[in-house]
């Protein structure tokens, strides 16, 4: 099975070896431990800032002692992030001089308070002086655009990413302007189901730090708007050696937001042997091994519309390729939910403060396909 | 360890610069000294007495071991640090054991009475992760001892600890199998806990173990049904698998109908099945069209199961939202099964292994129940970044889903597909092109034609997988399709791929007659080319020739012989035998030849058609989700998923008698019940609901309750409580036992009362203190007569005292409420609301025991009563709290005194030892900030200024344990260092006895029958045969005062838990010789539960 997580090998390694111990049990479970595993070790503000080979190294005894707690003979035993960092604590280099002249260690000596508590995903006793709540809401747009630039399908993946740094116990509710328009939600175990099904309403006791609250599901039934467009014209002659390519990006139904990061990629022919292109912007580079084309536009300005032109040298000879190549987009635009979904009001209870409050909208492409 | 070659690879990566590298340091001087030399550093650095050396080595060490270099020879050395008091080398010590204790199980042995030690720790991670390591050191001796460490942590008070235990039942098993019978034992006690920590771990146990013995789920079904929303995710999977299985044997099938009717008319069934509202009206058809059947009537267990896991779709974990797929796949009726695709195809945008699992699935069910997935078509489209396997499995999708209405898109997508990049894909697509052919009669033709335009295709491999399907779809009607087959016969000059060269003289063979002049230049062609061809051609040329031979062999005898003889001498045996073969049969030799005469019937019988079908078409006799569907062929330790009954079995021997189903959980979490809903909206004032909401969360934060006082009126508040209870308001509705009215009751009673006394329910819930059964109805005589009791015998008492138990008996009904009992005593006697060190008690023990002066001549008949009720037994012996190594000097015991504490007569008086045993004295040594459960306080002892090295002290403090055995944790600090340490009360010492006359006893065991009662009986030794050695026992496991009894072989006891002031009656009947009867009445049942067993162990051991 091919592999497409970004993880070095080793932890690949160590991941599978653990939950094969189960005989005959359900698969899902094990391929989603062995996807959560790396979560706690390489998000931020957990155990280490990224998750690479030379970090692992270096780490091997964190990693080991993680490892331990999070498993009992293959069988999962505690995933919270929030519990394992009250065992374990994740190094840091004040922690390391402080353990090197008190002698303390890394590893907590006390059950931790989560474990046995109806909240198992909060540490009791958080405290920061500056009281915030971020919310991130995040939208992909999965779209396979065919030919003729209309749209076969096209879907809304919505998440909801939090960052909250609260003191004591809140307790938050998030309501919707439009919450009809979620289709299929699924939530963070910290969201009370009964309350969302009456009310429509998030209402939650949030874990500590970053955790995703809300994925949810816009669905295709509804017309999603496409943001971009993309113009093409690639074509292999058959007799000639030489073929013609020309892309152009450009805006529509952006609702006057800016698209910003859009890259293009493509997998070309076996056929092609070189590029020969001019972009009107960025930068593009086109390996002849692998045969990718990619193509970093940067923003759209929609005045002067990027587009990269050229020829393709093909093999001499060769008949040419029968199929086209499609081309994948990566774009996003800030402070747009393509959905429309807007959040209506956040409330915190249960603690006297007043927490300072942020949301923000992003549009990104998920798997965003064109054909040719 | 797969990872080794990698590691090796890259020696030195964790040892950071500079450091030495063992092993290839050449001053380790050649090959021959190496091997003992190379680890003298770490050896040395483990004898040390510095921790941070020792951690230092056993860094190193486990770095090793992540490379994959051999550290065994380590293992004395490594294995003394076991009982290193620094935790982390203990941890990196635990680490190294497991993987090593195996290959040297001798000195492994040196580490177990460690572990023993640590088991009793005080502190439930020590214990937990003792016998976690304990149970993962693979050594055949230790099997008693692991046994006896499960059997006792299963029994622990701790619900971590029981989750090891639980964790640590597989583990046993699999080093030794013999244990199985005892290891069930365990299992089912285990699996009658009710705390959602346990209950994913055991079932885990129970599948690895026993789940053959689907008999012990009967009793926890419900309760599992009921936990499963707060399990944590990896358990609820295991649960959800188990009860799939333990559904399908107990239930009748919810499709028996259906699948009759299915039979008949499947296709009507699927359009009716489209509609997902017109599902409920399918199944009522279906019974109606079957009259003569009794009508399936769903067992509301079953229901429940339904129920409770619907909102589990809604997980985060792809795990659990698989796994109540498949238990509704397998479980639900066909009109409910609809709700899990929209989940699953949400799953189809996590991680590509966890996307072909799914798709697995989905493929499997898409065949059985079409429906439920074609409003989702477009979700399963293939975008050319899937890696292949997943676009396989999406086209197996999209060909499943594929029918008269949508078949035009999807055709129109696949057309896309064939021009991928990816061959096998296409190979694929054009196989699905050839199912949907003949799956829908009506774009068969179009999608022939589709597949002819192929063969004109570039591609060889393109070419050839359509001739082979072609093939196939015109052996089904061969007739109409000549002009295929005409044009088939000119590609035998362009294709060289053998198996569609191959196909296509097969089918010139097979169809000559519809192409009468062109199938014998096809076969001179070949003849020319035979000795040039691939096997399999040559096999079909000679097939096509005796074929021909038989049809036309006027045009092709001479073509025929040419053929057969060039065969003759092939190099291919198959080729030559073939040919042999075909010459006997098709030419007629001299003698006889009763085969030839048939030979037309051998070579051109009708064929049947080849049927062209899902590779996942059986697939779904493996529980969907299981490696073995994943693999389609059974795993070790697959369960056989069973068939549903004939006949349900007796559904009765799920009903739990005294089982409080719905006290069982808080659900505060995700998917729990959210009970406080209206309460919230209701509430404008956004103060109030601040100041009401908090106490709920004390519950965690571990703010003690009584210190808030709330500002409602006593009087009203527990008017409202006790109508609300007796007339049981709306509120919630999620009682799930509805044959328990009483819970109900209870539950609803919740609802409607105010939010500091739902606080406290929860608070009780959560502690898992049962209510008392009929109590609030019974409580107001009640308390009558026992304040009434207790004026006429504690006369010495002062007012207040004989106040107190009477107003707080009366005004909290349903039960001992510990939060509004003491607000309602500071709020009654305002004067008392002041500190309450300050508050002048006199101490009931004292009067006690000049009050058994007085009694003795008045009341007693019992002469062994006298002494053991003069001489208070102090209750158990000292324990350590804070050990001297610990302790950097400082010692720290503890002993119950069994005196009231002066300052709070709901405290338990707690004497504490210090000793200071180091050369230096220890200065300000007091409490520091408690973490304290909820509800649970402490009366901290004065400051010791200093203690000197040698000396000792003594201090009292007074701590509220509110009438549950929770240990309170609190540091004890001293100037330089801080100290954690907790004190858990065995039961017996939360009470304090009380003196009644054998009348009242009866009267007050009359009210605190029922569930309130618990009854055990035991065998007393030859060493308890007299009076006073029972007493003394009782006494000492128990701060209860003896009874009078007019019997001699019945022993009786009182007392009142010191929070609540509930009653607790002891009646020890050892009338038989030998065989006792215990019996304990108290509506704090749970404290009763321990009580018995407590004083069972005493008096047995």
């Amino acid at each position: 099975m091919s592999r497409t997580t970004s993880l070095p090998k080793r932890i690949k390694i160590h991941f599978m070896f653990f939950p094969a111990i189960l005989s005959d049990s359900t698969t899902v479970l094990e391929f989603q431990f062995s996807c959560s595993i790396p979560a706690p070790l390489h998000s931020e503000n957990d155990y280490f800032g990224v998750c690479s080979e030379p970090v692992i190294k270096d780490n091997v005894v964190v990693v080991y002692e993680v490892l331990e707690e999070m498993l009992d003979n293959g069988f999962p035993l505690a995933t919270e992030s929030n519990i394992l960092k009250e065992l374990i604590k994740p190094p840091t280099i004040l922690r390391t001089v402080v353990n090197t002249i008190t002698g303390s260690t890394n590893v907590g000596d006390q059950l931790p308070t989560g474990q046995l508590s109806v909240v198992p995903w909060r540490r009791t006793g958080v405290k920061y002086t500056n009281n915030e709540a971020y919310f991130d809401v995040i939208e992909e747009i999965d779209a396979i655009i065919d030919k003729s630039g209309s749209t076969i399908t096209a879907e809304i993946q919505g998440v909801i990413d939090a960052c909250v740094k609260l003191t004591g116990m809140p307790d938050l509710t998030l309501s919707f302007m439009n919450p009809r328009l979620l289709d299929d939600v699924s939530f963070h175990p910290c969201v009370r189901f009964k309350r969302w099904e009456s009310e429509r309403i998030l209402s939650f006791i949030p874990p500590d730090g970053n955790f995703r609250l809300l994925s949810y599901h816009v669905s295709a039934q509804n017309l999603v708007a496409i943001p971009v467009y993309v113009k093409h014209n690639i074509s292999f002659r058959d007799s000639s050696s030489l073929g013609r390519f020309e892309i152009t990006v450009g805006p529509k139904q952006t609702m006057g937001k800016t698209i910003e990061g859009v890259t293009v990629t493509s997998q070309m022919p076996k056929g092609v042997l070189n590029m020969n292109l001019t972009p009107s912007q960025g930068t593009h580079t086109f390996d002849p091994v692998t045969k990718m084309l990619s193509w970093d536009v940067g923003k759209i300005n929609p005045q002067k519309l990027p587009s990269l032109k050229g020829t393709m040298s093909l093999q001499a000879g060769a008949s040419k390729p029968d199929e086209n190549p499609t081309i994948n987009l990566q774009f996003k635009i800030q402070q747009l939910a393509i959905s429309g979904l807007k959040v209506n009001r956040l409330d915190m209870y249960g603690e006297k403060y007043k927490p300072f409050k942020g949301i923000k909208y992003m549009t990104k492409a998920g798997k965003f396909q064109v054909r040719t | 360890m797969s990872a080794a070659p990698a590691y090796s690879e890259d020696k030195g990566g964790s040892a950071g610069p500079g450091e030495p590298e063992y092993g290839h340091d050449p001053a380790s001087g050649g090959i021959f000294s190496s091997d003992y030399k190379r680890h003298d550093d770490l050896k040395e650095m483990l004898d040390t007495n510095k921790d941070s050396l020792k951690l230092e080595a056993m860094k190193r060490i486990v770095a090793m071991i992540a490379r994959g270099k051999n550290a065994s020879d380590l293992f004395p050395a490594v294995v003394k640090n076991v009982a290193c008091k620094n935790i982390e080398v203990k941890k990196l010590v635990y680490v190294y054991l497991v993987r090593y204790a195996e290959e040297q199980q001798d000195l492994a042995l040196l580490s177990i009475s460690t572990f023993q030690r640590g088991l009793k720790d005080p502190n439930q991670l020590i214990r937990a992760s003792a016998l976690r390591v304990l149970s993962s050191i693979r050594v055949p001796i230790i099997v008693p001892i692991m046994m006896l460490a499960i059997k006792e942590a299963a029994s622990d008070m701790s619900p971590y600890v029981r989750k090891t235990a639980a964790h640590a039942i597989p583990k046993l098993y699999s080093l030794d199998s013999d244990q199985k019978d005892q290891l069930i034992e365990v299992i089912e006690k285990l699996l009658a806990d009710k705390t959602t920590l346990v209950a994913g771990s055991v079932v885990m146990a129970f599948e690895e173990v026993c789940p053959e013995r689907i008999d012990l789920i009967h009793k926890n079904y419900r309760k599992l049904c009921n936990l499963l929303i707060d399990v944590e995710e990896w358990g609820q999977v295991v649960i959800i698998s188990m009860l799939t299985r333990y559904a399908r044997t107990q239930f009748l099938s919810p499709t028996q109908n259906e699948s009759l009717l299915e039979e008949n008319a499947e296709k009507a069934f699927y359009g009716s099945d489209e509609d997902e509202a017109k599902g409920a009206g399918s199944e009522e058809t279906a019974a109606a069209a079957l009259p003569a059947r009794k009508p399936y009537v769903m067992d509301p267990d079953h229901r429940l199961l339904l129920r409770n896991t619907k909102p589990l779709l809604q997980s985060r974990s792809a795990a659990v939202v698989m796994a109540v797929a498949q238990l509704y796949f397998h479980l639900a009726p066909k009109a409910e099964v609809g709700v899990i695709a929209k989940a699953l195809v949400r799953l189809l945008r996590s991680h590509s292994e966890v996307q072909y699992v799914v798709l697995q699935n989905v493929a499997t069910m898409s065949i059985k129940r079409r429906g439920m997935f074609e409003p989702y078509l477009k979700s399963f489209y293939i975008r050319s970044t899937d890696p292949t396997q997943i676009k396989i499995l999406k086209l197996e999708v999209l060909t499943n889903l594929a029918n008269e209405t949508n078949i035009p898109t999807v055709l129109r997508e696949f057309q896309t597909y064939i021009r991928s990049m990816d061959k096998d894909f296409v190979a694929a697509t054009i196989q699905a092109i050839g199912r949907c052919a003949t799956n829908i009669g009506r774009v068969r033709d179009t999608c022939l034609n589709g597949l002819v335009q192929l063969l004109s295709n570039r591609d060889e491999l393109v070419v050839a997988e359509s001739v082979v399907v072609i093939k196939k779809l015109l052996q089904m009607q061969p007739a109409q399709h000549g002009e295929i087959i005409k044009h088939l016969a000119k590609l035998t000059d362009n294709i060289q791929v053998p198996m569609a060269r191959a196909s296509i003289l097969w089918l010139i063979g097979e169809y000559c007659e519809h192409v009468p002049r062109i199938a014998p230049d096809v076969l001179r062609k070949m003849a020319k080319s035979f000795t040039a061809e691939e096997d399999i051609v040559k096999l079909q040329v000679i097939n096509l020739a005796a074929k021909l031979y038989l049809t036309n062999s006027k045009q092709t005898k001479l073509l025929t012989q040419y053929v057969l003889s060039l065969a003759k001498y092939d190099q291919n045996y198959d080729i030559r035998d073939r040919a042999r073969f075909t010459r006997q049969l098709i030419v007629p030799s001299e003698q006889g030849g009763a085969l030839s005469r048939h030979a037309k019937k051998l070579f051109l019988a009708p064929k049947p058609a080849p049927v062209l079908e899902s590779s996942f078409k059986d697939r779904d006799h493996f529980q969907l989700g299981s490696l073995s569907h994943l693999l389609n062929a059974k795993a070790t330790g697959y369960q056989e998923l069973p068939d549903w009954p004939e006949e349900a079995p007796d559904p009765s021997v799920r009903n739990v008698e005294e089982e409080d189903l719905s006290l069982i959980e808080t659900h505060v979490g995700l998917l729990g019940e959210y009970t406080e809903v209206p309460e919230w909206t209701k509430c404008s004032n956004r103060e109030k609901r601040k100041e009401k909401e908090k106490p709920f969360y004390s519950d965690s934060e571990g703010e003690s309750g009584p210190t808030e006082s709330a500002d409602s009126d006593p009087e009203s508040e527990s008017e409202s409580d006790s109508k609300s209870s007796s007339e049981s308001g709306s509120g919630e509705s999620s009682s799930e036992s509805d044959n328990e009215d009483q819970d109900e009751d209870e539950e609803k009673g919740r609802g409607s009362e105010s939010e500091q006394s739902e606080e406290d329910g929860k608070r009780k819930t959560k502690k898992k203190v049962p209510e008392g059964k009929g109590e609030a109805s019974s409580s107001d005589e009640g308390s009558d007569s026992s304040s009434s009791s207790s004026e006429s015998e504690m006369t010495s008492e002062s007012e207040e005292e004989q106040l107190e138990p009477a107003s707080w008996r009366r005004k909290t009904p349903p039960s001992s409420k510990s939060a509004p009992a003491t607000k309602e005593i500071s709020l009654l006697d305002l004067e008392d609301f002041t500190p309450p060190s300050v508050q002048p008690v006199s101490p009931p023990a004292i009067v006690s025991t000049s009050l058994a002066a007085d009694l003795e001549g008045l009341t007693l008949t019992d002469s062994t009563l006298v002494p053991s009720l003069l001489s208070p037994v102090s209750g158990v012996g000292r324990q350590e709290l804070l050990h001297r190594v610990a302790g950097e000097g400082l010692a720290v015991d503890y002993t119950f005194s069994r005196q009231p504490f002066s300052g709070d007569p709901h405290m338990v008086s707690v004497h504490i030892h210090f000793s200071n045993s180091s050369d230096t004295p220890i200065k300000g040594l007091h409490v520091g900030t408690p973490k304290l459960p909820a509800g649970i306080s402490i009366q901290e002892f004065p400051e010791i200024e200093s203690l000197a090295p040698g000396e000792s002290a003594t201090a009292v403090m007074g701590i509220n344990f509110c009438d549950s055995t929770q240990a309170a944790n609190f540091q004890l600090c001293t100037q330089t260092r801080q100290f954690y340490v907790s004190i858990q009360p065995p039961v017996g010492e939360l009470m304090a006895p009380v003196f009644m006359s054998e009348n009242e006893f009866k009267k007050e065991q009359g009210k605190l029958m029922g569930m309130n009662e618990i009854t055990e009986k035991l065998m007393l030794p030859d060493t308890c045969q007299s009076d006073h050695i029972v007493v003394q026992k009782v006494t000492a496991t128990a701060n209860l005062g003896r009874v009078p009894c007019g019997t001699s072989d019945e022993y009786r006891f009182a007392g009142r838990t010191l929070t609540g002031g509930s009653l607790v009656l002891l009646t020890l009947d050892a009338r038989p010789a030998g065989a006792a009867q215990l019996t304990v009445n108290s509506e704090k049942m749970v404290i009763g539960t321990m009580l018995v067993k407590d004083v069972i162990q005493a008096l047995t051991q």
